[in-house]
């Protein structure tokens, strides 16, 4: 006979839900059952590998879950990356373009899945699109009315790596460092390495400002994976329970 | 960067900008571009845009109307990108080299079409809040059944998000087109004090409404500050075919 306590699948405690703003018009978050975790941090701060790793514990553990991720919008996801592949778009229109990649993903995949009942895990949400514009001098007030369509995610993790640790790890798995990762352009350097630290450490302060708003929690990354791993899973399992 | 109430004029820019609104059939497109013409032959730097027509955001607004992805929401934002990217691109730099700027279209259709798709004023409003607000703006009225009618007569085929049917108003398409324009039209009217438009009586003859535009243009616009000096540029050069000489290859088995 089993143990019934192996087979026991713990059902996720509703808690309030709300929007920033506005939210999207005619959706109830009422009826959005599930959860929405989200995933923040550099690349190269172990995002991927964390998410695939609480996807299989969440799996296992009887829980269906979704990823979304940044520019994965049916809707707009090639041509943003043609277009900045081609580097012609100003700040306000990336900003938009973003804006637009998310909604699209928010509308038809957040929201129906945690409607569904899904654990919604978000690699990268609103805050990633917020500290880049930040960083490039666009105004506080007009991105929170911009994102006041996005939902409170039920958690927020993140991932923080100090900038020379990521140059490592970034160089370790890609022998270079990204152009839009490095910030190239805001033209803080014409050297990669050092437009790379400059930039990453001023996306890391305008993660800190955000925090202080909206109150997520900041996991030190630096440790081994499985650490992060298992503070992660504390946290998550927390949630669940309500 | 928050300049929303302020005019090119008031901000210092030595450019001005003439926005034309309107429903469609109000016979806006018609004004300016004949506003265009007599600008260029009085000599002056002029430039004309269009709403949704960034090069770089068409592909993907033509994917999600034809396909029917685009929510009110997405709807929006992908039409303050395609404004954001025609506004920094090319009516910033052109109104600081002092050019008059005519767009067909300002962010008062998306303050009018977005509202009444659903979506929060003050939202829209504040995301376009990083444009200054037109010089002038000649808001096109006709009487609703004149516009409609223009658009109707020829029983076109309305496309889905022009007719409204996202909205879901009317099964049919002419009668959905019908309540929508309505709506839009009282979303205007509602915000023409506020943003002081210039109400254009569109049911008269298309010269007597041209000839109101030009004098109102010419009052209000100092058009000698705005004479070209530099002379236009030269059409590209028109190239002419290659001759191609088409070998005949020898039939090596004769």
């Amino acid at each position: 006979m089993k143990k019934t306590n192996r087979s026991n699948v713990v059902v996720p405690r509703n808690s309030p839900r709300s929007f920033y703003g506005d939210g999207i018009p005619g959706v109830n978050p009422d009826e959005l059952v599930g959860k929405l975790i989200v995933v923040e941090g550099a690349d190269g701060s172990g995002r991927s590998t964390q998410i695939a790793s609480l996807v299989e514990w969440l799996e296992t553990s009887g829980h269906a879950t979704v990823q979304v991720g940044l520019k994965r919008s049916t809707l707009v996801s090639e041509e943003l990356e043609r277009a900045q592949n081609g580097n012609i778009l100003s700040r306000t229109t990336l900003s938009l373009f973003y804006a637009t990649d998310f909604a699209d993903q928010l509308e038809n995949i957040i929201l129906p899945s945690l409607k569904a009942g899904f654990i919604v895990i978000a690699d990268r949400y609103i805050y990633t699109l917020m500290a880049r514009d930040i960083v490039r001098g666009m105004d506080m007030a007009w991105l929170r009315n911009l994102y006041g369509i996005a939902l409170k995610p039920d958690a927020v993790f993140y991932l923080a790596i100090e900038p020379n640790e990521l140059v490592q790890r970034n160089l370790a798995k890609t022998a270079t460092l990204d152009y839009w990762e490095s910030g190239m352009d805001l033209g803080l350097s014409r050297d990669l390495f050092d437009s790379f630290v400059e930039y990453q450490t001023l996306m890391e302060s305008a993660f800190r400002k955000l925090q202080r708003t909206y109150g997520f929690s900041i996991v030190n990354g630096t440790r081994a994976v499985d650490e992060v791993n298992a503070e992660l899973k504390k946290k998550i399992s927390a949630v669940l329970a309500g | 960067m928050i300049q929303a109430m302020k005019t090119f004029a008031q901000l210092g820019f030595p450019g001005r900008l003439v926005a034309v609104e309107g429903l469609d059939g109000s016979g806006k497109s018609t004004q300016i571009y004949l506003l265009k013409r007599w600008l260029e032959a009085e000599g002056i730097k002029v430039y004309f845009s269009e709403w949704n027509s960034s090069e770089l955001v068409k592909s993907a607004t033509s994917k999600g109307k034809k396909r029917e992805l685009l929510s009110p929401t997405t709807f929006s934002l992908i039409h303050a990108t395609d404004f954001a990217d025609r506004y920094e691109r090319h009516l910033l730099p052109l109104l600081r080299a002092g050019y008059v700027v005519l767009c067909d279209r300002y962010a008062f259709t998306a303050y009018a079409r977005d509202v009444v798709r659903g979506c929060p004023p003050e939202w829209v409003r504040g995301i376009y809040n990083f444009a200054a607000q037109p010089d002038l703006t000649f808001f096109f009225k006709a009487d609703l059944e004149v516009s409609l009618n223009r658009i109707l007569d020829g029983r076109p085929k309305l496309k889905f998000f022009e007719a409204g049917m996202d909205l879901r108003l009317s099964p049919d398409p002419y009668e959905s087109f019908r309540i929508f324009q309505g709506r839009i039209l009282d979303q205007y009217l509602a915000m023409s004090a506020e943003f002081n438009f210039t109400i254009i009586d569109a049911n008269k003859r298309i010269e007597a409404q041209q000839s109101i535009v030009r004098k109102l243009v010419s009052e209000r616009i100092d058009l000698d500050e705005f004479r070209r000096t530099s002379p236009l540029p030269l059409p590209p050069p028109v190239r002419r075919k290659e001759k191609v000489v088409v070998e005949v290859e020898e039939d090596s088995a004769a």
